[in-house]
């Protein structure tokens, strides 16, 4: 049992580390190698996009997983999830601000002020940033009780990237749907724990 | 390839073209679901041949004719036109076909003919995207435009691309091509023409008014409540190429359409 875990101590992070940029290195080598079709920024920005929501919602699947399953080792790896997802999203970021906006001071100011799903995606981000600046050890120990209220955060975070993807809705309810299904399952049991502690 | 032709013939743009497979892979036909991959992939599922269309309103030959029929009348003939889509990405692509000027001086519309709607096929076992319980298009898709934008010489009934028949998912057999339009104006697949009185009620301005209107004129004036139009992703490019160009009014044939349009507010009326 403890060779086990020790293995798993040795072993689980870095694994784990690898298969999540592994969506970052296939998208890359894809990007060298031009092979992302003919409106790759599109491909670019679409598939960052929907990496970005995917860790924010296994993130957010970790302690109710740990809840169900009793095994408490899986929130060693929450953190390193988290902060895949924050990765991702700016990723996201990045791309749109030089492939849609070519760092156009002008535009961004009126594409930060002016569409609601693009405010409500770089709220997002922005929530996100000082989440994965405290995703260390040190800051653990720093800021104690309130690391975890800080780490609140996510919740609103996870509405925004939500609003975002919701209000992109065109011909198809589908992601809109989809995602709000898979977060009402992840947010139930938080609730309900809310309710229960009253 | 660049093809090089008159540069300011608005019927050859002297532009690079984008790529046969680039225009037959990255299409927008939701009846074959909504991803830009998923025409080239469920599209061949549509019977083409046989073909008819209906003719239908103001008009004074009205009935069913066979497509072969109607190709008869017509002599076909390539125009290479700038598509801007509304999603910010653009192509130059060589079609062939006819204008549609004439073929509706054959169904000789009436002095009531004030606009021009067009329908496209609904086959619930041919289309996955008709069968789709997300869609929020209401079948079948429906397109229109006024009757002097109809009769323009630039506006044309395409019947292939590349000096080839037209693949289904560029819309076969038969489908509009509007250059100075954005690209969902250019109804794709065409079963029925219905000569009207009235501005025919069309898709998109059905599911979402405030985003897309009925002239839907390349305007980069005037965006998208979503994103800017003053910009466009001319297609193929890549990341270290982007091919980021400014878009033109009227997609570059302002002096040919332009006059359309005279007097009228192009924010009001977008």
């Amino acid at each position: 049992m403890v060779a086990l875990r020790e293995a798993q101590q040795r072993v689980g992070k870095p694994l784990l580390f690898v298969l999540c940029l592994l969506p970052f290195g296939l998208l890359a080598w894809a990007a060298v190698g031009d092979s992302l079709g003919p409106d790759p920024v599109k491909t670019l920005i679409h598939t960052t996009g929907e990496w970005s929501i995917r860790f924010l919602l296994i993130t957010l699947a970790v302690s109710p997983m740990r809840d169900l399953s009793k095994a408490g080792w899986v929130l060693r790896y929450r953190r390193m999830l988290g902060l895949y997802a924050w990765f991702y999203t700016s990723l996201h970021l990045l791309i749109v601000a030089t492939y849609l906006f070519g760092w156009d001071w002008a535009i961004t100011k009126e594409e930060l002020s002016e569409r609601p799903y693009i405010i409500a995606g770089f709220l997002a981000w922005v929530l996100m940033v000082p989440l994965g600046l405290t995703s260390n050890n040190w800051a653990v120990r720093r800021l104690r009780q309130n690391w975890r209220r800080l780490h609140k955060l996510v919740y609103p975070a996870a509405g925004l990237a939500w609003l975002h993807i919701a209000w992109q809705t065109r011909s198809s309810y589908f992601d809109a749907v989809f995602y709000a299904v898979l977060l009402l399952i992840l947010f139930l049991p938080r609730i309900k724990k809310l309710l229960k502690n009253r | 390839s660049a093809v090089s032709k008159k540069s300011d013939n608005p019927f050859f743009a002297d532009e690079t073209l984008t790529p046969y497979e680039d225009v037959t892979n990255y299409n927008n036909f939701y009846e074959f679901g909504t991803n830009k991959s998923d025409p080239a992939k469920y599209a061949s599922a549509l019977t083409t041949d046989p073909w008819s269309i209906t003719v239908e309103g103001e008009a004074a030959k009205t009935g069913t004719y066979q497509l072969e029929d109607v190709l008869k009348w017509m002599t076909l003939e390539e125009r290479i036109y700038r598509l801007r889509c509304v999603e910010a990405w653009s192509m130059v692509i060589p079609w062939v076909g006819f204008p549609l000027a004439d073929l509706i001086k054959r169904f000789e519309p009436t002095s009531d003919a004030k606009y021009v709607e067009f329908v496209t096929a609904v086959r619930r076992d041919e289309m996955r995207g008709v069968r789709s319980a997300f869609s929020v298009i209401d079948w079948p898709y429906v397109e229109g435009l006024r009757m002097d934008e109809a009769m323009h010489p630039l506006t044309l009934m395409s019947v292939g691309l590349y000096g080839k028949v037209l693949p289904n998912q560029n819309g076969a057999p038969i489908r509009l091509v509007v250059p100075w339009k954005y690209g969902f104006k250019s109804i794709k697949s065409i079963v029925a023409i219905r000569f009207r009185k009235t501005m025919p009620r069309t898709s998109w301005v059905g599911i979402a008014p405030d985003e897309y209107g009925f002239y839907a004129n390349v305007n980069p004036n005037v965006d998208h409540p979503r994103w800017s139009q003053r910009y466009e992703r001319r297609l193929p490019n890549s990341l270290l190429k982007p091919n980021r160009i400014k878009t033109q009014m009227f997609n570059g044939y302002e002096e040919q359409v332009a006059s359309l349009y005279k007097g009228m507010n192009l924010r009001r009326y977008y």
